[in-house]
């Protein structure tokens, strides 16, 4: 009886994954193998799209593209994160008020945040480079400039850092405190305090963002789609910069109507985030230590 | 237990409804798809076919086409009975199928294509069979900014002379001004036309079109490159009362004709000429563009929708809408610069009838100009791989902008991707 109600607790997500995620996989999968223009029945072509994708000059960049812009993003949420979370550790009574000041911008919707940053980002008129002209900086052309598109993207996106921020700060309050004391007393310094102490005590949280972050990172999407493709407007001049491996393999499906490439891009790219969390989960048993482990 | 689950179903199925007629749906309903009601144009034409059809539902579902929706249903077999679309789209849906030959419907309405204007007709015309009836028709005026030209001395500005123009943009540029904005990529089939190619039937890597990239790239390339003009004009408030004809940001540029109708309502004060672009020998040349109704592949109600696309696109109908759009202007003090229809006829009597420019320096001047370039406007033609052909001429003309190849290089990819494009529509 206990067995039936579990399964009958579970059957809605268990309909779910079937109907809205392991189905549509399944069906990607065999569509990658075939020609399908939407309109007319899909055609077997066994392995001639995943050749193709080998072949293709954009996959290349939008590949490039994405892993630019990953490892720069990264490690720049991962820093800043945890630079805030200090910070709002230290914040007292107030830390209610500014965790929810840094959480506030994750709640904006990306398409809204995009059209904010293409004004912001303007190289010839816009306030970052405003901001960065108080201290006697000539700010780039973020939005315009191949060369500081994704720099540019990337500052964009430590917008939503506030989410990453307070997973930190819920990791850090974990720190035992007598560790920070004993190291006190020995006299260490704050580095050593942080590389010898917050670092390890944190470090399974650290992982499940990296991660978290990486998957993210070879996904964007939406924000770059609207800045560089959306609209018509936008269509011109930095289209390769901003190519995203999800926006090439967007245009492919629902531009040029080829979802059997579609299909097969996508699974070109979960072959990629499949290597690369696989690479991070190796590096893992190395650096990473939780609560209750040995050494 | 099981009815729960019965209805379970229901709700899920209900909520994933297409955008054709519901299967509840008498045969009297009509749906339509890309289609808005902004303005009396849309207005008071869908009334027209209302008092006409009383026992029909209308039923507009608003919000811009969108093609993934739309060849979804197609292809789910639950298409809307009319769809409306820019004309240069429809070539590949038509080689695709998803739209079908109005050729019946026309003919059982009596409808007369020559009233079309022929651009028009031609980009909804895939291997001699109409799929489509135009609907407006926009094309590409010359707009000079007088006080800017006047304080830099310059007293005429053609694009005839090519190297004239170089000359003259190199006079007026200065930083955080435009002298003159080629608007390439997007232009690129005006000033490829303008050296004597159409770009669609001919290479990309043609050497006239390869000169054409060359000359406009370098235009931006004196003004301070790319990333600056780029990030500069993306600052203009284009639909505001500062635009940058008013605050002198902008020499000169080619433009969509609808832009004319901006400038006169927000700035009508603004001293501006409007020109014809011309050729490489001076003739008066430019590119129409528009939408177009269609119908679909599988929708439920052929003749219906038949009736409503030739009513839509009337000469009566589109005189009735205008004279709505002018009073409703009128009621607002502001001038009505005429309605381009696409359809010769309508075009005739509504600027004949209604035009009512109220006075409005630039409608006058201007409006006389477009409607005389109707008639020598060329459109792309239609190709079963417009999108992918845009894209391959759009990325060539961007990697010159930026700096990473050379005009040979670009267009040479560029035709090698377009080659490719064509043979996968061709093998499909």
């Amino acid at each position: 009886m206990k067995g039936r109600a579990g399964w009958l607790f579970l059957l809605p997500w268990i309909v779910g994954f079937l109907a809205f995620t392991a189905g549509p996989m399944v069906f990607s999968l065999w569509l990658s193998l075939h020609h399908y223009d939407m309109l007319k029945p899909p055609q077997y072509i066994g392995l001639d799209n995943y050749r193709e994708a080998l072949t293709d000059e954009r996959v290349g960049t939008a590949l490039g593209n994405t892993l630019f812009f990953t490892a720069l993003h990264v490690p720049a949420q991962v820093v800043l994160a945890l630079a805030l979370a200090g910070l709002l550790r230290r914040a007292g009574r107030a830390a209610g008020f500014f965790r929810t000041v840094v959480y506030l911008p994750v709640m904006t919707p990306p398409v809204a945040l995009a059209a904010l940053f293409l004004l912001l980002l303007n190289g010839q008129h816009g306030a970052i480079n405003a901001f960065l002209g108080w201290f006697g900086f000539t700010g780039p052309n973020w939005t315009t400039d191949p060369v500081w598109i994704k720099p540019g993207l990337v500052v964009m996106s430590l917008w939503t850092v506030g989410s990453t921020a307070v997973l930190y700060l819920a990791a850090l309050t974990r720190v035992p405190l007598e560790r920070y004391e004993a190291a006190r007393l020995d006299g260490a310094s704050a580095w050593r305090q942080f590389w010898h102490i917050t670092l390890p005590g944190i470090s399974g949280t650290v992982y499940f963002t990296v991660v978290v972050n990486t998957i993210a990172s070879l996904q964007v999407f939406t924000e770059a789609y609207t800045m560089f493709f959306g609209a018509r407007g936008q269509q011109s001049g930095e289209g390769d910069a901003a190519l995203f491996y999800v926006i090439h393999l967007f245009r492919e499906a629902f531009e040029s109507l080829r979802m059997g490439y579609a299909s097969a891009l996508a699974w070109g790219l979960f072959v990629v985030i499949a290597l690369v969390t696989a690479v991070q989960v190796r590096l893992s048993r190395r650096y990473v230590h939780y609560e209750g482990e040995q050494g | 237990m099981r009815w729960l689950l019965v209805g379970l179903v229901v709700v899920v199925l209900g909520g994933c409804g297409g955008v054709g007629a519901r299967p509840a749906d008498g045969p009297n309903v009509l749906v339509t798809m890309g289609f808005g009601l902004p303005d009396e144009h849309a207005t008071a034409r869908v009334a027209v076919f209302r008092s006409a059809n009383p026992g029909v539902d209308v039923r507009i579902n608003e919000g811009a086409f969108d093609e993934q929706q739309f060849l979804s249903a197609v292809a789910a077999g639950d298409p809307p009975d009319l769809v409306y679309a820019e004309r240069r789209k429809l070539g590949s849906y038509a080689a695709r199928g998803a739209v079908v030959s109005l050729d019946d419907c026309v003919r059982a309405h009596g409808v007369d294509l020559g009233a079309f204007r022929e651009a028009a007709l031609r980009q909804v015309t895939h291997d001699g069979q109409v799929y489509g009836l135009p609907d407006f028709a926009t094309v590409r005026v010359l707009i000079l900014n007088n006080p800017v030209l006047r304080a830099a001395g310059v007293e005429s500005l053609s694009t005839a002379d090519w190297a004239g123009l170089a000359d003259t943009t190199a006079l007026l540029a200065r930083p955080r001004h435009i002298a003159f904005d080629p608007k390439v990529p997007e232009f690129l089939p005006l000033w490829a036309k303008a050296n004597g190619v159409d770009i669609v039937g001919s290479r990309l890597d043609d050497p006239r079109v390869v000169e054409a990239v060359r000359f406009t790239t370098d235009l931006v390339r004196r003004q301070g490159g790319w990333a600056s003009f780029k990030a500069l004009r993306d600052t203009f408030d284009q639909f505001g009362a500062q635009n940058a004809f008013v605050t002198g940001q902008v020499a000169a540029m080619p433009m969509e004709s609808w832009y004319l109708n901006t400038l006169a309502t927000n700035s009508p004060d603004v001293d501006v000429t409007i020109a014809p672009f011309t050729d490489r020998r001076g003739e008066p040349l430019t590119e129409s563009s528009g939408q177009a109704w269609a119908i679909p592949k599988g929708a439920r109600h052929p003749e219906l929708a038949c009736r409503f696309l030739v009513t839509m696109t009337a000469a009566d109908t589109w005189v009735t809408a205008a004279t709505a759009r002018r009073d409703a202007l009128a009621a607002k003090g502001r001038p009505y610069g005429g309605t381009f229809t696409g359809n010769r006829v309508a075009d005739e009597r509504i600027f004949r009838d209604v035009f009512d420019p109220k006075g409005n320096r630039i409608l006058e001047r201007a409006v006389p100009q477009v409607l005389a370039l109707q008639d020598k406007a060329f459109a792309l033609p239609p190709s079963p791989a417009a999108s992918e052909l845009v894209r391959a001429w759009e990325g060539g003309v961007n990697r010159v902008l930026t700096g990473r190849q050379s005009p040979e290089e670009a267009m040479a990819q560029a035709q090698r991707e377009a080659e490719k494009a064509l043979r996968r529509v061709g093998s499909r």
